[in-house]
């Protein structure tokens, strides 16, 4: 691409709005053009100011406590890793390491292809931890082939099997419920590890439904599977 | 600590929700970050306070369901959790990189799960609770934004407001508006130009004290 062409890619790559192709080309332009590298610093806030001209209802009250009750969760995250696992993550911690280093600086606070590599990378790893982990805790799953796996932080990852894709406009829910009181625990599409978007206490049931696309506030159909922590 | 020293100067504290075992309310945001850095959580949980809400608010916009955008905020908050320690707070400030994770979150989700319908971009506001400081300085930025962006030539507007809100890629945009790549390019280029200088520039009706003021006290 010409450069003038690319650097006018500044203010789509500060928008979101390039497909993962485009970034990964902008960032290697980025690397060695400082021009661009203030510019997209300056556009990123433009766009990010965008953030403010839409209404802002108050979130939900529960969000805050469920944040913090996630990253708590994973802050002791010392679970050794089995060697395979290892090798696995490493490869692409250096891979990303590479990157950070060819896009220079700038990228490790900005980079929207780094941040996406990062973000498959940690949700994998985050799964792989709970299930490396020695002291977990596994349930066969009833309805289903699989297992459910709690970490000893309360930290759980369904592995499904013979689970088949979600039909379009539907979801897959996952539910944790506890006095008959079911709460979302994340949407899923298709029979991938997942990892539950809130922790699994002990006797708590772990169950997924058939949802609409985009998951609702409480389960509607029957549990597809279900296991008992 | 800029757009919140807005609020500060307006004479109000940012509320917080939950009594905290220190009070962080002092701290500049990229402060925070440091904290969050080392696994702070009553930082986490600050940023949360300070930025929670126009987070939600957005991933909202894009994701048109309250669900999905708590996800997205999760996944937002949670990233910066994880990756504050490679913040770099010269490169940018602490708002425009938590908000530029959630933005990604969002914009992520909404075309994994196709939802993306943007038709009726046009929701402009309804009052909602105007009563705590913070609700009151969220509805000055928004007006204020959206005044510049009412200032824009409307294809450049549309531009900005289809990639930003809509999580549309130039080239889906290009399709979608039946306009060449490259004119869709400059539209978003010559509009954020724009509106950066827009955003910038004194305001003739007295509304300098909402301008961000890189206050931390």
């Amino acid at each position: 691409m010409e450069a003038d062409a690319i650097h006018e890619l500044t203010a789509a790559y500060a928008l979101d709005a390039l497909d993962e192709r485009e970034e990964r080309e902008y960032e290697a332009h980025l690397a060695r053009c400082p021009r661009c590298r203030e510019e997209l610093a300056s556009f990123t806030e433009t766009a990010t100011s965008l953030a403010y001209g839409v209404e802002s209802p108050a979130p939900p009250p529960g969000l805050r406590d469920r944040i913090l009750e996630r990253a708590r969760a994973e802050r002791p995250n010392v679970v050794p890793l089995r060697p395979a696992w290892r090798s696995w993550t490493a490869a692409a911690a250096a891979v990303a390491a590479c990157a950070a280093i060819g896009l220079g600086i700038w990228a490790v606070t900005l980079s929207r292809s780094l941040d996406r590599t990062r973000s498959a990378r940690e949700q994998q790893a985050r799964v792989l931890s709970i299930v490396s982990d020695p002291a977990a805790r596994r349930f066969a799953l009833s309805g289903a082939h699989g297992t459910l796996v709690v970490s000893r932080t309360g930290a759980a990852a369904l592995l499904v099997s013979n689970l088949r894709p979600a039909p379009a406009g539907k979801t897959y829910e996952a539910w944790v419920i506890q006095s008959r009181s079911p709460r979302r625990a994340g949407t899923f599409a298709e029979a991938k590890p997942f990892r539950l978007t809130r922790p699994v206490p002990e006797g708590a049931v772990v169950a997924v439904t058939l949802e609409r696309h985009g998951g609702v506030e409480a389960p509607t159909g029957t549990p597809i599977t279900a296991a008992k922590a | 600590m800029t757009r919140r020293g807005s609020v500060l100067a307006f004479g109000g504290r940012p509320r917080t929700r939950t009594p905290m075992p220190r009070d962080l309310a002092h701290l500049s945001d990229e402060a925070l970050v440091a904290l969050v850095a080392r696994s702070d959580e009553v930082a986490l949980g600050e940023l949360y306070d300070r930025f929670g809400r126009v987070a939600y608010g957005l991933a909202r916009r894009i994701l048109r369901d309250d669900a999905l955008a708590e996800d997205a905020v999760q996944e937002g908050f949670l990233a910066a959790w994880r990756s504050a320690p490679r913040f770099v707070p010269e490169r940018a400030k602490a708002s425009t990189w938590l908000l530029t994770l959630v933005h990604r979150r969002a914009v992520d989700l909404v075309r994994r799960e196709e939802r993306r319908r943007a038709e009726t971009l046009d929701e402009r506001v309804h009052t909602t609770d105007a009563s705590s400081d913070e609700a009151v300085w969220l509805r000055f930025e928004r007006e204020r934004v959206q005044a510049a962006l009412a200032r824009l030539p409307d294809q450049q507007r549309e531009a900005l407001e289809l990639a930003y809100y809509g999580g549309f890629t130039q080239s889906e945009l290009s399709e979608r508006l039946g306009q060449p790549l490259g004119t869709i390019k400059s539209r978003m280029f010559t509009g954020l130009g724009r509106l950066r200088e827009l955003l910038t520039e004194p305001e003739a009706e007295g509304r300098e004290q909402w301008k961000p003021t890189p206050s931390t006290s």
